[in-house]
């Protein structure tokens, strides 16, 4: 396992589990097949029939909707055929191991696992014992990895800004447990924005941050000085009050996207957040709602998004 | 009893600092003569010894045998077949097994099993607590009759200091040593990779350096209270080591050991989820490997184990914080060894001490020398031949090792137990 298994010996990509490895060249193209999927989606009749035939797991070993769903019908728009496994629900608690149940689907003839899994490294697992014809995209592993979402993201960037260099982008929120959040980092330092600035107290950053080529800002203001996109993070509920924040509210306090704070920022600059939003928390609803959000194209664009990293895939075979 | 003699091979003894060319005569379960044979000697069998090194049974102060308990990963056959494959003729077994080694009736049977293979001499290490619980003394001079030669609470927690206090009082008491592996289990709950680069990258749950300093310096402390004889096991930080060195350097009773895992790997080498690196401790940065080869060079750290953990492929194959912790370590001690004495320019004598003079010492055993008049274990090896490491033919049950594919120069062609040749 010292080899990257998304990447094959002839430099393609076979597997989607993280962003860090894949060159800049190839997210591009990501992101220019994604383009011409969008036009798809807003097509009367939204199919096209480059998976047809193609069985698509969906493979969800925690629970998601937002993501389960826009892979559902990213695969359906391709025309394969799409079969949904709450694993959570079943094989996992009768004590299946996860290979065994991935061997068992496998002998079901699946052409890809859509992957989502409470364990960082799951999908790494998964991919390193498939059939070599069968692709993995990861929809999220633990803390580690959130590659589509980071892809629909600099789509999202892209679309508004047109260029990354020059850009400043600042990350607000959980980054210690957020798989989006590297997958974010990885992706914007490949594509080359002048800043990756990431906002957070110390209880929420991880320890080495700085060596992913980020800068770390403690204060909020600060940190959204002049900057160009402000992505903001999910603060999930078990991590409100304890031992890493003392509250909900002490936490909006200080690190919640309110319109004051967003002034710091260029007046231009979009403001993201992957969702599901957590509304007085991290952020106002009135920024959510307000005219800088770009949160609803956000989910928009996932599609064309998951698009495109299936039909690559599917072209590798 | 056959008569063997050794010939033509270069020995190495660092507990009597010899590293001459010598013959070694073995007779009724001894070593008979070094050098010249001893009147009448009749020999039975020669073994040609040439170009190969003749040194003591090697020692290995932590393999775990899985028995009882835990015999489906691996049995006391299978791992003593390991040992002696590796050259190791003495072992202490950590305490961790199911149950644990709490009750001396658990460690008799370890011993007479052990014997009755006649393969490597077994020196199991007694739990310091019920159940290793943490809460209450065993009967460690029970024990200790039983054949426990250390007490230990293997890789379970102790978490209330007045404990850990009253056990090194008390084994203090009956004169036998406590072996603790360092780790603060409140700042290490939940970890399973150093907090590091690595760990950030791949959104692994961390355990901190700090989660072994602030045991060693409480360890420390009480060490200074009780005048305990301590042995610190598997240190894995540069900190740590310098805590060591001050405190060695201040006369404290203290020792420590470190796996040859740790010898040679890195975070990094967790590259891409790779569960067989996940293990207890975890491996940490450059530096601290580093670290640990200049630890062991100047003598700060006194022995190198195999921490020897076979696993089955259900145990590993698994999300890496999933995954069992651990790696099998027997058949492998001695190259890794040997690999670090080259790259470190480290003599041969030095680096045969850490695997012989020294964990015997540890164990308070006179074992890992050899003398005439003592009992025969020797291990005859050829430092030049060189094998590549693949997992599925070592004989220990436990195929996960994170040097699979890894070419080793080094290999153990002959093991002598108590006069007899056990492996070849």
């Amino acid at each position: 396992m010292n080899r990257d298994p998304q990447i094959d010996s002839n430099g393609k990509l076979v597997h989607l589990l993280s962003i860090e490895g894949i060159p800049r060249d190839t997210l591009i193209g990501i992101l220019d097949t994604a383009r011409s999927f969008v036009s798809v989606t807003e097509r009367e009749i939204k199919k096209v029939p480059l998976l047809r035939g193609k069985s698509v797991f969906n493979l969800f070993f925690e629970p998601s909707t937002r993501t389960h769903t826009t892979f559902e019908i990213a695969a359906k728009r391709l025309s394969a055929d799409v079969i949904n496994l709450n694993v959570g629900s079943s094989s996992q608690s009768k004590g299946e191991t996860l290979l065994d149940t991935v061997a068992n689907l496998s002998a079901m003839h699946a052409d890809m696992f859509v992957v989502r899994h409470s364990q960082s490294g799951a999908a790494n697992l998964i991919a390193s014992n498939v059939a070599p014809n069968i692709h993995v995209i990861n929809a999220g592993d633990g803390s580690h990895a959130h590659p589509t979402q980071a892809l629909l993201d600099i789509f999202t960037i892209r679309h508004y800004k047109k260029e990354f260099a020059g850009l400043r982008v600042a990350i607000v929120g959980d980054i210690l447990h957020s798989r989006v959040a590297r997958s974010q980092i990885h992706a914007l330092t490949t594509l080359g924005v002048s800043e990756v600035r990431v906002i957070a107290p110390a209880t929420l950053l991880p320890s080495h941050l700085s060596k992913m080529g980020v800068q770390v800002f403690r204060n909020m203001a600060e940190g959204l000085r002049d900057v160009d996109v402000v992505i903001m993070l999910r603060l999930q509920n078990e991590r409100m009050n304890g031992e890493l924040l003392p509250s909900a509210q002490e936490y909006f306090k200080n690190y919640g996207l309110t319109p004051e704070k967003l002034a710091n920022a260029r007046p231009d600059a979009i403001v993201m957040h992957p969702g599901p939003m957590n509304r007085g928390v991290e952020i106002d609803s009135s920024v959510a709602d307000g005219r800088q959000s770009v949160i609803l194209p956000q989910v928009t664009f996932g599609i064309a998004v998951r698009m495109a990293v299936m039909s690559i895939l599917a072209g590798q075979s | 009893m056959t008569n063997i003699r050794i010939k033509g091979g270069r020995l190495v003894d660092p507990a009597n600092g010899l590293d001459v060319r010598k013959d070694v005569y073995i007779s009724q379960a001894e070593v008979a003569a070094i050098g010249d044979a001893p009147a009448d000697f009749h020999v039975d069998r020669t073994v040609d010894a040439s170009g190969l090194i003749v040194c003591p049974g090697l020692v290995d102060v932590a393999a775990r045998l899985r028995e009882p308990g835990h015999e489906y990963r691996a049995t006391l056959e299978s791992e003593a077949v390991a040992a002696v494959a590796g050259g190791i003729t003495s072992l202490a077994c950590p305490p961790d097994t199911d149950p644990p080694l709490d009750e001396p009736g658990l460690v008799e049977m370890l011993k007479y099993r052990a014997r009755s293979l006649n393969l490597v001499q077994v020196y199991p290490v007694g739990a310091l607590t019920q159940g290793l619980e943490g809460r209450k003394l065993t009967e460690m001079s029970e024990l200790a009759d039983a054949g426990c030669v250390a007490f230990s609470q293997g890789d379970a927690p102790l978490p209330d200091a007045r404990v850990l206090l009253r056990t090194m009082q008390y084994a203090a008491t009956i004169g036998y040593p406590v072996w603790l592996r360092p780790q603060d289990p409140s700042l290490a709950s939940g970890g399973v990779a150093h907090d590091g680069e690595v760990a950030t990258r791949l959104g692994l749950r961390t355990i901190p350096v700090v989660a072994e300093t602030a045991a060693v310096s409480t360890i420390l402390l009480l060490v200074r209270e009780t005048g305990a004889r301590v042995h610190l096991c598997r240190l894995s930080s540069a900190d740590a080591i310098d805590m060591v060195r001050q405190a060695k350097s201040l006369g404290l009773n203290v020792s420590c050991d470190v796996s040859a895992n740790h010898v040679h790997l890195c975070e990094m080498d967790i590259a891409y989820f790779d569960s067989n690196c996940h293990l207890i401790p975890p491996l940490r940065s450059q530096r601290d490997r580093d670290a640990i080869r200049a630890g062991l060079a100047d003598g700060t750290i006194d022995a190198i184990c195999s921490d020897h953990t076979p696993l089955d492929d259900d145990d590993k194959q698994l999300p890496f914080a999933e995954a069992q912790p651990g790696a099998t370590g027997l058949e492998l001690l001695l190259p890794l060894t040997l690999k670090w004495a080259n790259e470190a320019g480290v003599s041969l004598v030095q680096a045969i001490g850490c695997l012989t003079s020294a964990p015997a010492r540890l164990l308070g055993l006179s074992v890992g020398r050899l003398d005439v008049g003592a009992r025969a274990d020797l291990c005859i090896f050829d430092p030049a031949l060189r094998w590549q490491v693949d997992s599925s033919r070592l004989r220990s049950q436990g195929h996960n090792t994170p040097f699979s594919g890894l070419e080793l120069e080094g290999k153990a062609l002959y093991t002598i137990v108590g006069g007899h040749i056990v492996y070849e």
